[in-house]
């Protein structure tokens, strides 16, 4: 006698992300996730389909009527990334990578809501900061101006349609960082909006983030208490990058080098001093890097003291006190890992990302695959830590921070 | 030992496959030139549903006399791999190998074809 199996589907583009994830809900069930506190610190739900609803909120007129035909003409309209070279999904091997074409009845709440607590439910999480993915090419637009209407307007719609739909959704807000005042106003305009725990940079641009045009915004930040993210993304249009002919090559190398400049400016200047209490987060990198740079700038701050005055500890020393997401963790080998680990302070600065729905994604249940970690890191990179940097208050129903610390 | 049913031997069509969830695990069940092939449905990667994902031809990059290169094209020999959906880690589809790294391997199930049924052996 024999019992037919239950079937499982194969998985395309318009797999429905419950079922893309179903196994990361039978990990979430074999590692008792419901007893972690889990913060998803960068995803990427797409919101392409939504761009005709925030060109609507563009604060210009003419913008606001000119985007009407330019909508009609081609999709994301004044938008400078490139869509032919947008190769994510590996020529289709990762269905996903190409963005959620799933179908969502739900009219209630707009689409990436649904798309949202669909990933929060299959991963296991508690909350998930939504990343502009739609804007992770917007600071290398040829107009500033257009960077601070569209940045507004898409600010406008997370906070205002977003949202208010979804209690576990957050949110950091774009800054328009090519215009530092617009940056300013964006602060200020935002700031204790519901859901909005942070302000992100986008990493891929050409400002020295040293320049004393953004102190101000600095401090209004550090006042404020909320993170300030650099939040990285690729770039095949520098000359260096030009050189590389695979999107593995370019993908591999851009991501990081966008950070390694920005930090390197960031730390080189001194910036951790004149702002001690501003939290940085460093997204989207990966962590092999991290130990690399710090290494770097010690060896040669030791010989060039006189080129950074203003630091009265190693670089490494301020980089310990940074936080980063590990998303996409390198983990080929694992003793480098945990090198990494403990050269960042992996157990107070580290914070759990999925990149959801990206092609490089990372589940939790990567951080039980790790040896050498013990159960007050897995606790803290996956939800605590992140609870520190956004002020998240922790429900009730699990462990305490400090109760775990004293476990 | 216990063989768990997975298809009627004429269900699975050559170049195919079968996904399934029974006796709590989960496997594909691959047919190739009349033989059949199981891997347990979790990449060795991050847990990924291997099995689910696209069946692909395997890619080469080719060289002249000189050594230089012709560019990447699908080999000739038409062999298909199987990739994780999640992340695009590529396997083979008769050794359960990582195209680019042969030490990373899915986990293979023993096939038995009996009374025009296909089963998979699960160890004891």
């Amino acid at each position: 006698m024999t019992e037919d199996p239950k079937i499982l589907p194969l998985i395309n583009d318009r797999t429905d992300s419950r079922d893309i994830l179903a196994r990361a809900s039978s990990q979430a069930a074999k590692h008792g996730l419901d007893d972690y506190f889990i913060v998803d610190v960068d995803s990427h739900i797409g919101d392409g389909a939504a761009w005709p609803e925030i060109l609507k909120l563009l604060e210009n007129d003419v913008l606001r009527d000119d985007s009407i035909f330019y909508s009609a003409a081609a999709r994301g309209a004044f938008l400078n990334d490139t869509p032919g070279l947008q190769w994510q999904s590996v020529g289709g091997r990762v269905p996903h990578g190409a963005g959620l074409k799933e179908p969502v009845d739900d009219k209630s709440a707009p689409r990436e809501v649904t798309l949202s607590r669909r990933a929060i439910d299959a991963l296991g999480l508690d909350c998930q900061v939504f990343f502009p993915n739609a804007l992770l090419f917007l600071g290398m637009h040829p107009v500033r101006e257009i960077e601070v209407e569209l940045s507004t307007a898409y600010n406008r719609w997370i906070v205002e349609r977003v949202l208010p739909h979804e209690p576990r959704m957050k949110a950091m807000v774009y800054l328009p960082f090519n215009t530092p005042e617009a940056a300013e106003r964006t602060v200020k305009r935002f700031l204790g909006k519901p859901g909005v725990v942070g302000f992100v940079v986008t990493s891929t641009r050409y400002q020295p983030v040293h320049a004393n045009e953004y102190m101000r915004l600095y401090a209004m930040l550090e006042e404020a208490g909320v993170p300030l993210a650099f939040h990285a993304h690729h770039n095949w249009q520098n000359e260096y990058t030009k050189q590389l002919n695979r999107f593995i090559s370019m993908h591999a190398i851009s991501f990081v080098l966008s950070n390694l400049v920005h930090l390197t400016n960031w730390v080189i200047n001194g910036l951790p001093e004149r702002f001690p209490k501003l939290k940085v987060i460093w997204i989207e990198s990966g962590l092999a890097w991290v130990p690399f740079i710090m290494q770097r700038l010690d060896h040669e701050f030791l010989m060039r003291t006189s080129e950074a005055p203003l630091l009265k500890r190693l670089p490494s020393q301020y980089m310990r006190e940074m936080f980063f997401t590990m998303q996409p963790m390198e983990a080929t080998n694992l003793k480098l890992l945990e090198g990494t680990f403990e050269a960042i302070n992996a157990e107070t600065q580290l914070l759990y990302a999925s990149d959801w729905p990206h092609w490089d994604f990372d589940v939790p249940a990567r951080l039980f695959d790790l040896p050498f970690l013990n159960e007050r890191s897995r606790r803290n990179i996956l939800g605590y830590n992140a609870a520190r940097v956004f002020n998240l208050d922790v429900p009730a129903k699990y462990r305490k921070p400090e109760q775990v610390a004293a476990e | 030992m216990k063989e768990l049913f997975v298809a009627a031997e004429n269900e699975i069509a050559d170049g195919g496959r079968k996904v399934v969830a029974t006796g709590g695990v989960e496997i594909g069940v691959f047919r190739s030139d009349g033989n059949y092939y199981a891997w347990r449905n979790e990449c060795p990667h991050q847990g990924g549903p291997v099995c689910q994902g696209v069946m692909t031809r395997k890619v080469e990059e080719r060289l002249d006399g000189e050594r230089k290169s012709s560019g990447i094209h699908y080999a000739a020999d038409g062999h298909r791999n199987i990739v994780c959906p999640w992340h695009g880690y590529e396997f083979d589809m008769k050794t359960g190998r990582h195209v680019g790294h042969a030490a990373t391997r899915l986990r293979g199930y023993q096939v038995k074809v009996r009374d025009g049924a296909v089963y998979v052996v699960l160890p004891a």
